[in-house]
């Protein structure tokens, strides 16, 4: 430490037990990951065996058969990528189009306008899902992706987001002089504006991905009939009919788990930026 | 929204020299269509439910037959139903359960993750995430096995230092730490970046000057960390408010024998199970209603107490 300028030096060390902290903070983040892959290739009698097996086993496919001929799994995961994929574009697309209109277009009503988009984020729509159940009924939507679909498309939070992006990257000169060349709005938009906040948009359309790939009780409540049913509506079908088998509900949070950490491994980066960008501060 | 944590951006507020020249009738309309879809789609699933779930609440409703107007009927009968307030003291213990250990430990590590010089940062911010991208579904299988009575990898360790085996799932208690800690596993570490992010704004030299007049860690972490990150502190403890409320994956999923009451006492159905049962188990949708209704209020009561005390704490310094 006697390479560093005096005055960084009491709060530059890092300590041994920081790093003992973190790492165990780690382990306690993977484990149960590394948890449910050993337990998703093991038989009943090895995941149950004490001591622990602590190397994946060679009943994977085994398992796979079984959570295959019970519930449509593949068509699960098939629904949650459709259902996911969907609400993540188009919460990206609708966001960032009204956050466009809230910072960079002139209206009467505008600000009145802005100011209950970011009301509604304080109404708990969870806690209404029996009228929500009702409305799906009449639109004859039950057990339909679309249930699940149109309502995530609706994101205060995301135009708030969006809004402040497009704020602080789109300059007025550069409104005015897209202005003055004739281009409307759209065209303002499309062109200029959000290839702009591409990145911000790509984030915000992540965290919609993952939160609708990941919801359980509006699925739960909505879906009726296994063709339909999503990656995590498969997992309760799973432990419903094998729940002496710890295995066949293992594999399936499995197979569902490993999209999500596959996106993570590749685009976590981005949302731990977004995260610390100030996203998600509120 | 606590506007103080945001990072700082342009003001909004400067008029856009937009030339208003020559824009047609679609021109001056295009902004409503912008921002129409978000008002349309919230209007019919979000506001439109929520307003007509204090108007299902006063019926006796069933959905394959009659709808009978009978007044407060449902809430008379919610304040004397004692599984009501089961799943209340439910729903409060995991709710401090799993909210103080949380943000305690985020507090934590967010004041470690500050530091200037971590080797390997990015790997843990990273890593503190993957239990936020892991589905609350496979969160609860894996959780509920580790800590089986009979084959969880929990009790066998207990087992080694002399602990007789404990019943997680039936025990109040148990399964209250037990959902408490799937709880606390899910979102530690996003809480935990939250506060990192909160940190990152205060300059380095605030630190710096601190370690120089001679704080140490604990008090730099006392003095600074914590004062600085009030606004965000707030923030998450309404949000996990909420979220606490709404607990319902963890309890259906972890007893398998009696999903719906989260075991045969009902030892941990929280309320939006108590909610899901009424409802769509006993398709008493007025009554689930006003379950719902009941729990707006305590949304509303604690978030409003937990403000309230905020800035009696803040007032105090």
């Amino acid at each position: 430490m006697t390479s560093t300028p005096p005055r960084h030096r009491p709060i530059d060390r890092v300590r041994w037990w920081t790093y003992l902290l973190l790492g165990a903070a780690t382990v306690v983040c993977l484990f149960p990951l590394y948890w449910m892959f050993i337990v998703a290739t093991t038989d009943t009698a090895t995941a149950t065996k004490m001591p622990p097996e602590v190397v994946p086993g060679g009943n994977f496919f085994h398992l796979l058969g079984l959570v295959l001929e019970t519930v449509p799994f593949v068509q699960s995961l098939v629904n949650s990528l459709a259902v996911a994929t969907a609400i993540g574009v188009g919460q990206a697309l609708l966001c960032a189009l009204a956050g466009f209109a809230f910072a960079k277009l002139r209206f009467p009503g505008r600000n009145t306008l802005f100011l209950i988009v970011v009301l509604t984020m304080t109404v708990p729509t969870q806690l209404s899902v029996i009228p929500q159940y009702l409305i799906m009924s009449e639109l004859g939507w039950v057990d339909t992706l679309q249930a699940l679909i149109v309502p995530g498309l609706a994101s205060a939070f995301g135009i708030f987001w969006m809004r402040q992006h497009i704020s602080a990257t789109i300059s007025d000169e550069l409104m005015q002089a897209a202005t003055i060349d004739g281009a409307s709005a759209w065209q303002v938009f499309w062109r200029i504006a959000f290839p702009i906040v591409r990145p911000a948009a790509f984030v915000l359309g992540l965290f919609g991905f993952v939160t609708a790939w990941n919801d359980f009780l509006w699925p739960f409540i909505v879906l009726k009939s296994p063709e339909r049913y999503t990656a995590q509506i498969a997992i309760k079908a799973l432990q419903n009919s094998y729940d002496v088998d710890l295995g066949l509900a293992m594999s399936g949070s499995f197979l569902a788990t490993i999209p999500l950490v596959f996106l993570f491994v590749l685009v976590g980066r981005r949302m731990v930026a977004g995260i610390l960008d100030g996203a998600f501060k509120g | 929204m606590t506007a103080g944590t945001l990072t700082p951006l342009p003001s909004a507020d400067l008029p856009p020299p937009a030339a208003p020249k020559a824009r047609g009738l679609g021109e001056r309309l295009s902004p409503y269509a912008y921002i129409a879809p978000f008002f349309v789609i919230f209007g019919v699933f979000g506001l439109f439910p929520f307003a007509f779930t204090f108007y299902v609440a006063l019926f006796d409703w069933n959905p394959i037959g009659d709808q009978v107007f009978i007044g407060v009927d449902n809430f008379t009968r919610m304040f004397g139903d004692p599984r009501f307030w089961n799943a209340t003291g439910n729903t409060l213990s995991i709710w401090a359960l799993s909210t103080i250990p949380q943000l305690l430990l985020a507090l934590v590590l967010a004041h470690v993750l500050n530091h200037a010089r971590l080797r390997f940062a990015l790997f843990f911010r990273m890593s503190v995430l993957v239990p936020y991208v892991t589905s609350v579904a496979a969160t609860a299988i894996v959780f509920a096995q580790l800590f089986d009575r009979d084959y969880g990898l929990l009790n066998w360790l207990l087992g080694l230092v002399g602990v007789e085996p404990v019943d997680f799932v039936q025990s109040t208690w148990g399964s209250h730490v037990l959902i408490a800690t799937m709880v606390t596993w899910r979102w530690f570490g996003y809480t935990t970046l939250l506060y990192l992010a909160s940190l990152q704004s205060v300059p380095r030299s605030v630190f710096e000057a601190a370690a120089i007049d001679g704080a140490g860690p604990w008090q730099r972490f006392r003095h600074i960390t914590v004062p600085s990150l009030r606004p965000v502190i707030i923030f998450t403890v309404v949000t996990s408010t909420i979220g606490g409320l709404q607990i319902f994956t963890e309890p259906l999923l972890i007893a398998s024998g009696a999903p719906l009451t989260c075991g045969a006492v009902r030892q941990c159905q929280t309320l939006t199970l108590f909610l899901y049962e009424q409802g769509f188990g006993q398709f008493e949708f007025g009554y689930g209603s006003a379950i719902g209704v009941a729990l707006f209020v305590m949304v509303v009561a604690i978030a409003a107490i937990n403000y309230l005390l905020s800035t009696r704490i803040k007032a105090d310094r």
